[in-house]
């Protein structure tokens, strides 16, 4: 891959906990044109610091320029970006589907099982199925789940922490420390 | 800095003095401790509570009514541009607040420091669609370095003392602070600190001595050396070490409008303007030259031309604060990262004491080249008309490189920074990144003010000037005595240029039937004089100079002259086109 040919990011920001700061990062996507594919923010490990974890497919020039606008906004203690083989990432699913299904019980369930997802409710109407994992992983159980009728879908945003053994943490804490 | 400090003491054993006031009159006491002794604005429903409060300090604030809210923080602007010190814009909520996007989005791409408050409805009614209700804070977010909306008083000293802090250090910036009408009215316990640190943010970064000895090596080591100086050296303060940097490596040095007039004009190392009507010699040579030295500039797309033609041959260099900058255009070989007043302090030390004749000359050809070709044709025309060109040159005459130019945008922009001479920093006062047409009527009230002792003198194209003209009456009110040169080709003249020479001539609303300038300017009380022939120029010139007062001279100029050399859009800069 060069540096001209889009990929999949993970980029990763430690931030304050600021109104309006949510809109100052992705006005700098807008301002470029580029596509968040899906957008997180979380409490990090650090106690009143936010952590954003954004997704894109963009080439690692752009990202790269991309997140050095992210670092300089006033809040934002620390950015970075990584590619797809240096973090350990997750994304949530849930699919809501008709509790008629578990009339072919077994079969459900066989899926569920198979595919490493659990029930999360069985309701009168209704069931509730709940799958973390890659993209592929949620979207192959939604392909088997499509017979039974999918009322609702959902997925949450990319979740990510990096396969370094520091990494973007230290930089914060050390910031943290200073003050 | 005194102050700081024992504030900053104050701080740790935690508030000791408070007064109980609303607000408002926290927002005026705050601005009296940022030293603020002048501030912009216009009134309206929202921000009356503030003006009410400023009533009461006239003696220590001057607050100026421009008779637009754009005129206003441009004014802000120009006063910024002069002191290196933050302008300070007031605006009322809704149209008011709308009315100040031109003057941020300006101020943000060209770096000057801005406090603009603005007055929000009562915070009950925020999201009610309210009279004059309007996100502020969201419309401005893209043109802030920062903006944040107070509701409670409490939150005033500390959001203003960040406020002043954030707009003026680092990579200076306009901050916008909008505050709803009843935190205005609210009494609190108000103490005052000024602010030193903000944890998430690096405004300095730190100095990588490693990059400099790379630098001072390669520059040491360089044949064609050739530095690029942009407003970065200005903002730092930096202008002595850079001209001991110059001095002592010899090096030929070019100017972006912005860095024009922190090295004096007639330096012999100073070799001009760079750019897309920027002199002959640096473009042609930045595409010859070993190792390119940016100094505090941002390579933008109307200095480097076409990017994939741009100095492929040369090791850049680029000294720069904001670390986003570096990368961004041009890829840097050795990024030096830091203040450059810092930077260049230790590069100093490093860097042998040099000449580069041989290399020197090349520029002296091409500034040959260009004066035949040229220069000599617009400075002594032989055409009946009269040109930009020689109107700057008279004026350079009698200043002797000692005024503030502040110009508007097109042609007469481009000729006034090309011409104007400078011995003095901080005196050529444009808008550079945003081209924003209006700029230059306020922002040269807002310079006068900022530098009372400097002769100021707006050069003004006759569309500009009717997009602020209003700010005749400020500069009627404040008896500013800025110096108003209209140079009248009767034609957006620089949009015309591009027609005549991209669109075959086909001249699609760039003429203008314009009104008698000289009318208008009498009905605002200031003296006027129009000039349509040569042998009456000098004579005019002078009496404009020398009127002790405000003063509005209008040169008829040739209505399809256009500005050479060119560095046509889609080429690299080598390219340039002299004629
Ligand atoms: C607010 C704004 N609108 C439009 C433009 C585009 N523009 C750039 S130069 C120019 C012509 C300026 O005409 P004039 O003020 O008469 O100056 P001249 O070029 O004739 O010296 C125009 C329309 C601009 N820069 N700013
Ligand atoms: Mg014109």
């Amino acid at each position: 891959m060069t540096r001209m040919q889009k990929e999949e990011f993970t980029i990763t920001a430690y931030t304050e906990n600021h109104v309006g700061l949510l809109h100052r990062i992705t006005i700098i996507f807008t301002k470029r044109k580029v596509n968040i594919e899906s957008i997180t923010a979380s409490e990090s490990e650090k106690d009143g610091i936010h952590r954003f974890t954004i997704a894109v497919t963009e080439t690692e020039e752009a990202v790269e320029k991309i997140v050095k606008q992210i670092e300089k906004q006033i809040e934002v203690l620390k950015a970075d970006y990584y590619k797809n083989k240096e973090v350990v990432q997750q994304e949530v699913a849930l699919y809501k589907i008709p509790s008629k299904s578990l009339t072919n019980g077994i079969e459900v369930e066989r899926i569920v099982r198979q595919h490493n997802a659990r029930f999360l409710t069985i309701e009168k109407g209704f069931l509730v199925i709940e799958k973390a994992g890659f993209r592929r992983e949620t979207k192959a159980l939604f392909d088997d789940l499509i017979p039974f009728g999918i009322n609702e879908f959902v997925r949450s945003g990319r979740i990510a922490v990096s396969r370094e053994e520091h990494g973007i943490g230290e930089y914060v804490e050390q910031i943290l420390s200073k003050s | 800095m005194k102050i700081m400090e024992s504030q900053i003491v104050t701080k740790q054993n935690k508030k000791i003095n408070t007064e109980f006031i609303n607000g408002a009159e926290a927002v005026v006491k705050i601005l009296i401790e940022e030293q603020v002794e002048v501030a912009f604005g216009y009134p309206g429903g929202a921000i009356m509570p503030i003006y009410d409060a400023l009533y009461d300090e006239q003696d220590r604030i001057q607050h100026v009514l421009a008779r637009h809210e754009q005129g206003a923080i441009h004014a802000a602007q120009g006063f910024a541009r002069v002191t290196t010190k933050p302008g300070v814009c007031l605006a009322t909520s809704g149209p008011g607040a709308t009315n100040l996007i031109t003057g941020l989005a300006d101020a943000q791409i060209d770096s000057t420091p801005l406090v603009c408050i603005t007055g929000q409805v009562p915070s009950s009614l925020l999201g009610s669609d309210a009279f004059q209700e309007t996100d502020v804070i969201g419309i401005s977010m893209p043109v802030t370095k920062w903006n944040y909306q107070i509701t409670d008083a409490n939150e005033i000293p500390e959001v203003l003392a960040k406020a002043f802090y954030i707009a003026r250090s680092g990579r200076p910036g306009p901050v916008l602070i909008d505050i709803t009408k009843d935190a205005q009215f609210q009494k609190f316990d108000y103490s005052y600190t000024c602010f030193k640190k903000i944890r998430s943010y690096v405004p300095k970064p730190e100095i990588d001595l490693s990059s400099i000895e790379k630098a001072a090596s390669a520059i040491n080591n360089a044949k064609r050396p050739l530095i690029l100086f942009g407003q970065g050296v200005i903002l730092a303060n930096a202008e002595k070490e850079f001209k001991n940097l110059v001095e002592k490596t010899g090096i030929p040095s070019a100017w972006t409008i912005l860095g024009l007039s922190a090295l004096d004009t007639d330096h012999p190392l100073n070799v001009g303007m760079l750019g897309m009507h920027g002199n002959y010699g640096p473009n042609l040579l930045t595409n010859e030259c070993d190792i390119l030295i940016a100094i505090g500039m941002r390579f933008d797309d109307r200095v480097t031309g076409n990017l994939s033609k741009y100095a492929k041959q040369a090791k850049v260099i680029h000294l720069e604060i904001d670390p986003a900058e570096i990368n961004k255009n041009v890829k840097a070989d050795i990024p030096v990262l830091g203040d450059a007043k810092e930077t260049i302090s230790h590069l100093l030390k490093l860097v042998k004491l040099n000449s580069h004749e041989k290399w020197l000359q090349r520029f002296i050809d091409c500034a040959k080249i260009e004066r035949e070709k040229v220069i000599d044709k617009e400075l002594n025309p032989d055409s009946e008309t009269l040109s930009m060109g020689e109107v700057i040159n008279i004026i350079n005459k009698h200043t002797q490189g000692d005024a503030i130019i502040v110009s508007d945008v097109g042609q007469h922009q481009m000729v006034a920074c090309r011409y104007s001479k400078f011995s003095k920093s901080k005196s050529n006062i444009t808008s550079g990144g945003l081209g924003t047409m209006g700029f230059g009527l306020p922002a040269a009230l807002g310079a006068k003010l900022g530098a009372p002792d400097r002769t100021v003198i707006a050069v003004i194209g006759d569309g500009g000037f009717q997009m602020t003209i209003q700010e005749l009456a400020t500069i009627y009110q404040t008896k500013a005595k800025v110096k108003i040169l209209l140079l009248n080709n009767e034609f957006l003249g620089m949009v015309r240029q591009w027609q005549q020479l991209f669109f075959e001539k086909r001249y699609s609303s760039t003429e203008m039937i314009n009104p008698d300038f000289q009318t208008i300017v009498k009905g605002y009380y200031i003296p006027t004089k129009k000039v349509t022939e040569r042998d009456k120029l000098e004579k005019s010139i002078e009496e404009f100079l020398n009127f002790d007062g405000a003063y509005f001279l209008e040169v008829m100029v040739g209505k399809e002259n256009n500005v050479f050399p060119m560095v046509p859009s889609g080429a690299g800069v080598s390219e340039i086109r002299l004629e």
